[in-house]
């Protein structure tokens, strides 16, 4: 008896969370069902007629995505935006690694005042920076390059990755350090050997949120590779296609799910370090 | 085919290269840095060690930040001086009004209902023994870019005249409950509203993930104790978990007003300003690539950067309290 009036107590609670996640899924859910529907299928009715006859699977095709990859060329974007997705992750978390030790464990003059600096450049905006840069890479050639790019991500990334790492290398036991300099450690072994194993967690968190950060990125795609075709990541190909394909859903949804498909997998499969990654740094800009 | 291993070599072989590249830079400095004398070294090797990110950070964030200010008080094609024409422009043409309103509007709304649903979720799901699943599914579009989510909602908004079976989500909710279809990113009334509820799908995840984690961190016994004491849940929302959790609401609250200030993505693809939906920061883009005018672009610019430095002012206070106490 007392179990029913609990259960009965706490159904508008059970209620409210899952229609709350039932709102938060649904579009969702749309996309990724209409893009394996039919081309006049998902013109003629909305995508959630599919549900009267679930079973029915002669209803769903690959074909949208067999052509989004091939003749849209998303299949080339889906290269292009891991080319510049993973050493934009790599060599702004190696540069920052380095940094951070320093600012954490190293004694040099204007130790603090160079920190304070970093804390502050956190939230610039990087409209600040677009014409000046610009300008610098038509005149160097980097403009439209893979390096250009790394280079761009590299310098949005840093802040915050030395920021975060400096805060998680002094986190660390100093007796720990004290006692790998009296054992004879060259401070290049105490930080290879000491800081960056035990930080393995705190890096992959950082890892995972610049590589979404850059896999994500609209705006610095958009000015520094401008209309190159050549190099474009995949969320410049799609703003493109939703500008030239207009109301074509069918394309146009399984484009999106292309493009959403790698941090989708991170997520699920890394949402643990994503998590502590966000928790640990929600002052980036 | 063959297009597609070349670019498959050309991706493995630039990550070697650049991570190659710059494991090898420091690993050259340390070997030059082991010829100077002993006593030398420990006060050369920290600038070896900070010195790759000074450099990229000076050419990256500060010279630009300050070329941009310099290019702000230039005609549109940095030739002559022209005072403060640019930022006269910026603070009374009819096109940056709209601007500023929309974005003090992105700010109110996605700050209240972000932070708002993020709390009321981190909660209710608190209570659920579920709450990972839940946690999981409000979180997802934090995943998911900008223009990806932008292609979502462009979907759920899509419009069909009234006598044909709609397509779009919302439309055909508006249809089945006997009202007119709404064209909900071009209807002047509720275009602005459409684009900050995706803002708002986005964020709320993210506000949810640091609120909840502050709420754990609420010690048990005061909420038991609250609980014996007689006090509803809804008094002990207020009372106790919000005024509780109220420097990590604050925290929140900063980066989304930020994002607020400089949301362009979803502007960008889904009406990009058309009819009354312009942002500060798509204005910024439009000046620049379609109108050449990089004065009035730089102006914009530094408009955001002066919204933002109190921001930047809090937070390296709040540092530098933390360090104080460490």
């Amino acid at each position: 008896m007392n179990g029913i009036r609990r259960i009965l107590a706490r159904f508008p609670l059970h209620l409210a969370v899952i229609v709350i996640c039932l709102i938060w899924l649904t579009p969702t859910v749309g996309l990724l069902v209409s893009s394996f529907r039919h081309k006049d299928a998902v013109f003629a009715t909305g995508w959630w007629t599919v549900f009267r006859i679930p079973m029915d699977f002669a209803q769903f095709r690959l074909d949208n995505y067999i052509q989004v990859l091939t003749a849209q060329g998303m299949g080339r974007a889906f290269l292009n935006s891991l080319t510049i997705a993973i050493p934009s992750t790599i060599i702004p978390i190696t540069i920052a690694a380095f940094a951070g030790y320093a600012f954490a464990w190293m004694e040099f003059p204007g130790r603090q005042v160079l920190f304070v600096i970093v804390v502050g450049l956190l939230v610039v905006p990087l409209q600040m920076t677009l014409i000046p840069l610009l300008r610098l890479y038509n005149r160097v050639g980097l403009a439209g390059t893979f390096l250009g790019i790394w280079l761009a991500h590299t310098g949005y990334g840093l802040p915050f990755a030395v920021y975060l790492l400096r805060n998680f290398f002094g986190g660390l036991p100093k007796d720990l350090f004290e006692a790998a300099y009296l054992d004879g450690a060259s401070p290049l072994t105490a930080f290879t050997r000491l800081a960056l194993p035990l930080s393995v967690p705190s890096l992959a968190s950082l890892g995972i949120f610049q590589f979404l950060w850059v896999w994500n990125d609209l705006l610095v795609a958009l000015i520094y590779l401008g209309g190159t075709e050549k190099v474009a990541p995949l969320t410049l190909k799609l703003s493109a296609m939703v500008q030239s394909l207009g109301q074509d859903w069918h394309l146009l949804t399984a484009a999106a799910f292309v493009s959403m498909a790698v941090p989708m997998l991170v997520f699920f499969t890394l949402q643990r370090y994503f998590v502590r990654g966000i928790l640990a740094g929600s002052v980036k800009g | 085919m063959s297009e597609f291993l070349s670019q498959v070599f050309t991706t493995l072989l630039a990550i070697l290269l650049g991570v190659g590249g710059v494991v090898g830079l420091f690993l050259g400095m340390e070997f030059l840095i082991g010829f100077l004398p002993q006593r030398l070294q420990p006060k050369v090797r920290p600038w070896a060690y900070i010195g790759p990110t000074l450099l990229i950070m000076g050419i990256y964030l500060v010279y630009p930040t300050l070329h941009t200010l310099y290019l702000s008080f230039l005609d549109e094609r940095s030739q002559q001086f022209v005072g403060l024409k640019n930022y006269l422009w910026t603070l009374t043409s009819p096109e940056m009004h709209i601007a500023f309103r929309n974005n003090l509007l992105w700010i109110v709304l996605m700050t209240l209902f972000s932070v708002g649903l993020g709390l009321v979720i981190a909660v209710l799901v608190d209570r659920v023994s579920y709450e990972s699943v839940a946690k999981s599914v409000i979180f997802l579009p934090m995943a998911i870019s900008f223009v990806g989510a932008s292609v979502i909602w462009r979907f759920v908004y899509a419009f069909k005249p009234a006598n044909v079976p709609q397509i779009g989500l919302l439309n055909a909710i508006v249809t089945a409950l006997d009202g007119q279809p709404l064209g909900w990113l071009v209807d002047t009334r509720v275009n602005n509203l459409a684009l900050i509820a995706v803002g708002i799908w986005l964020q709320t995840g993210f506000c949810m993930v640091i609120l909840s984690a502050g709420i754990k961190s609420i010690p048990r016994e005061i909420l038991e104790a609250a609980r014996v004491d007689g006090a509803s849940e809804w008094r002990i929302f207020w009372q106790v978990i919000v005024p509780m959790i109220g420097s990590t609401i604050a925290v929140v609250a900063t980066t989304v007003i930020i994002n607020a200030l400089k949301a362009f993505d979803i502007v960008f693809v889904l009406t990009n300003g058309q009819r009354g939906t312009e942002v500060i920061a798509n204005r910024m883009y439009k000046e620049m690539f379609s109108f050449l005018n990089f004065g009035r672009a730089s102006a914009i610019a530094v408009i955001l950067l002066l919204a933002i430095i109190p921001i930047m002012a809090a937070n390296i206070r709040r540092f530098q309290a933390q360090e104080a106490i460490r």
